[in-house]
């Protein structure tokens, strides 16, 4: 068994990758010693300093075209531990610098340093655990062994569970004990997959392991173990108990953190699971349960975010749903000839995806964040007229939105083409279904939203607080991007994915996800989308709208008992044995 | 039975008593409690392989041992971060429960109402 061509040398630009986990550590404990006073600065200057360090890295894999590899202390695996920045790695450490930058500039007036003063513990706590969740999150992308992997994912668990307490009201405390709870959970099971392969095959390395692994009990159980764990951590339907209270409960900036980052660890260590560890022991019938969680995740999802009253856990369900479209690639990327998950176009898009969904997903955040710092209130609606208030974060409310629905031209478009094309290319034509669908999930809440925040007002509205310019243009900057990402992926993506977005049948795809879009919003929102001040619940509407209505309060109690810590528990063994069976059971002979 | 068997066998007991645990006990530190009696399970098993995969001559794997270690600083970390939480929790409501189910609906999720 020896290990076939892993790159056991450390590469030039090595020493990067340990920078990129060091310097926002080393910003953490520094800002702990010098205190609240300038906890800011030093986050900030770390920022730009660790962005640099995230182009380097691009920089150095981008020039040798391989993978980028560092040895701690000069030791090879198994008995040491390698760093590796791939492909994959490399585009979401690019991914996760610029949205935690933008963040942090978003975050400048939330968070100001004011020395002395008793309420400076949020701030401070604040700017630490932001570096903490970025060093957290750099070290699972380029740790190149499941134990590394391990301490990475909890200490991202660490530093994001007080960020959902920031404010520390008795709600946030018992959202936070929830996730932390939960997610413990999680890694324990994703430990003892560790510890299972470990002693099967005495290594941890992913290249050593990937050269060695072989379907049979122990890697059925492993991967069935770890993936429970690791979707537990990324709140995929039915797991998601902890993720709406503690999303919508947190400050906006860390909830940006929380939903546009802190999920992805998760879910990028279920894809390095399944794409680069045991390629060959997944089988088609396990990655369609995976996929088709993904699709419950974002019909549920969607469904009670339409209903929610409050903008901020509209956003934080519709976090949910969008965790779901991650989860769409593992089927499309089956390659039926070979029986393994194959790296191409399916993982292209799911990557893009993620990516696009991290910059959108943030601004998202932080314009509610905006508009309810603005409004005092976030109720959605009491809105009208916040379009002439604050015309820049609507602005960006928008774009985000547009991003995350695919249309052209944003990233998720060019994701959900090559998802698409993999759909085409596989026959499995239900997931083009699922794909155009919930687009027009998304298109719903977005439109619910936005005609809600442009309806007129004979007044304006009152504002009880002025917000940063700053932030503003923070939150936009990010839906910008998330929307030209389109353009930057068509680099070493064939530019034919791009065609002409006035060309008859994509306008049509367009005009149809939005109008699908704002019919669900029409039929299955508490208040009607075009009807004026009435509620929902005193005008009786017709039979048609009753029954939609009745569908959307179903799937809220449906929520509602799937969010039980005993029903969310049993899921989750539920989902690992199934996982198990499927992967015993599912193989094509 | 060999001595792995064994060891083997409580591991087992260990994980699947902290995941009962887990999944019943309504209050937070029983939870606690059990996230540590699975976190043992866990390293009992890691343990007994490492003195399984022993090379001739040496009393056992040392990279186990060092892994282990470094997963015991974790689940400590993870405990006492816990149990600050529900101590702060207990202070601020008078209460120390997790539950949506019933009657904190409201707080929460204020999404209902």
């Amino acid at each position: 068994m020896s290990p076939v061509a892993v790159q056991s040398v450390t590469t030039p630009g090595g020493l990067l990758l340990v920078l990129s986990v060091l310097l926002p550590f080393a910003g953490v404990l520094i800002g702990l010693v010098l205190g609240a006073s300038s906890a800011r600065r030093i986050a900030l200057v770390t920022l730009v300093v660790g962005l640099g360090i995230a182009i380097g890295i691009a920089a150095a894999w981008l020039q040798s075209g391989a993978t980028v590899v560092y040895l701690l202390g000069g030791w090879a695996p198994p008995l040491g531990i390698a760093l590796r920045a791939d492909d994959l790695s490399v585009v979401m450490l690019m991914a996760v610098a610029v949205v935690i930058v933008g963040i942090g500039i978003y975050a400048r007036a939330d968070f100001p340093a004011s020395p002395g003063a008793p309420e400076a513990r949020a701030p401070f706590t604040f700017w630490l655990l932001l570096l903490a969740v970025w060093g957290s999150l750099n070290l699972v992308f380029v740790s190149g062994d499941l134990f590394t992997l391990y301490v990475a994912l909890e200490l991202l668990t660490f530093a994001a569970v007080p960020l959902v307490c920031l404010d520390g009201r008795g709600e946030t405390l018992r959202a936070a004990l929830r996730y932390l709870l939960f997610a413990l959970c999680g890694s324990l099971l994703y430990l003892l997959g560790a510890v299972l392969i470990y002693g099967a095959y005495g290594t941890l390395d992913i290249a050593q392991l990937a050269a060695a692994v072989q379907p049979g009990p122990v890697t059925w159980t492993v991967l069935a173990l770890m993936t429970g764990g690791l979707l537990a951590k990324t709140a995929l339907f039915p797991l998601h108990i902890w993720l709406p209270p503690a999303h919508a409960g947190a400050p906006a900036a860390a909830s940006a953190i929380l939903s546009a980052l802190v999920i992805k660890g998760s879910w990028f260590l279920v894809v390095r699971l399944w794409f680069d560890v045991m390629p060959g022991v997944v089988t088609l019938p396990a990655a369609q349960l995976l996929g088709g969680l993904g699709a419950t995740a974002i019909v549920v999802g969607s469904i009670v975010a339409l209903r929610q009253v409050r903008l901020k856990l509209l956003v934080a369900y519709s976090t949910m749903a969008q965790i779901g479209y991650l989860f769409l690639m593992f089927p499309l990327a089956f390659d039926a000839g070979s029986n393994t998950l194959a790296h191409g176009s399916a993982l292209h898009g799911g990557l893009l995806q993620a990516v696009s969904h991290a910059t959108a997903k943030a601004s998202m955040f932080m314009a509610a964040g905006l508009i309810y710092a603005a409004l005092g209130h976030d109720r959605i609606a009491d809105m009208a007229g916040v379009a002439r208030a604050l015309p820049i974060t609507v602005l960006a409310f928008g774009l985000s939105g547009i991003a995350l629905m695919g249309v052209l031209p944003s990233g998720a478009y060019l994701a959900k083409k090559l998802l698409l094309e993999a759909a085409d290319g596989s026959g499995q034509w239900w997931w083009t279904i699922v794909l155009q669908g919930g687009a027009a999930f998304t298109a719903a809440y977005v439109v619910l939203v936005l005609v809600s925040v442009l309806r007129r007002r004979p007044a304006p509205v009152p504002v009880v607080k002025q917000v940063s310019r700053l932030s503003e243009y923070a939150a936009l900057a990010l839906a910008v991007s998330s929307l030209l990402l389109a353009l930057a992926a068509l680099g070493p993506l064939p530019s034919t994915l791009l065609s002409n977005p006035l060309v008859p049948g994509e306008l049509l795809t367009t005009v149809l996800v939005i109008l699908g879009g704002a019919l669900l919003a029409q039929g299955l929102a508490q208040r009607p989308l075009l009807g004026s001040g009435q509620s929902a619940t005193s005008s009786a509407g017709g039979p048609l709208r009753r029954a939609v209505l009745s569908v959307g309060v179903a799937f809220e109690q449906m929520d509602d008992f799937v969010r039980r810590w005993s029903v969310a528990s049993l899921s989750l063994l539920t989902l690992a044995l199934l996982f198990g069976g499927l992967l015993k059971f599912g193989a094509t002979t | 039975m060999t001595l792995f068997t064994l060891f083997g066998l409580c591991a087992a007991l260990l994980v699947g008593l902290g995941l009962f645990g887990l999944m019943v006990n309504p209050h937070p530190l029983r939870k606690i409690l059990a996230f540590n009696v699975l976190g043992t399970g866990v390293f009992l098993l890691f343990g007994a392989i490492a003195q399984r995969g022993a090379a001739a001559g040496m009393g056992g794997d040392p990279v186990p041992q060092a892994l282990l270690i470094t997963g015991i600083v974790v689940a400590f970390s993870a405990t006492a971060l816990a149990v600050a939480l529900l101590q702060r929790l207990f202070d601020v409501t008078g209460t120390a429960t997790l539950a949506n189910d019933a009657p904190a609906q409201v707080s929460v999720n204020p999404g209902e109402e």
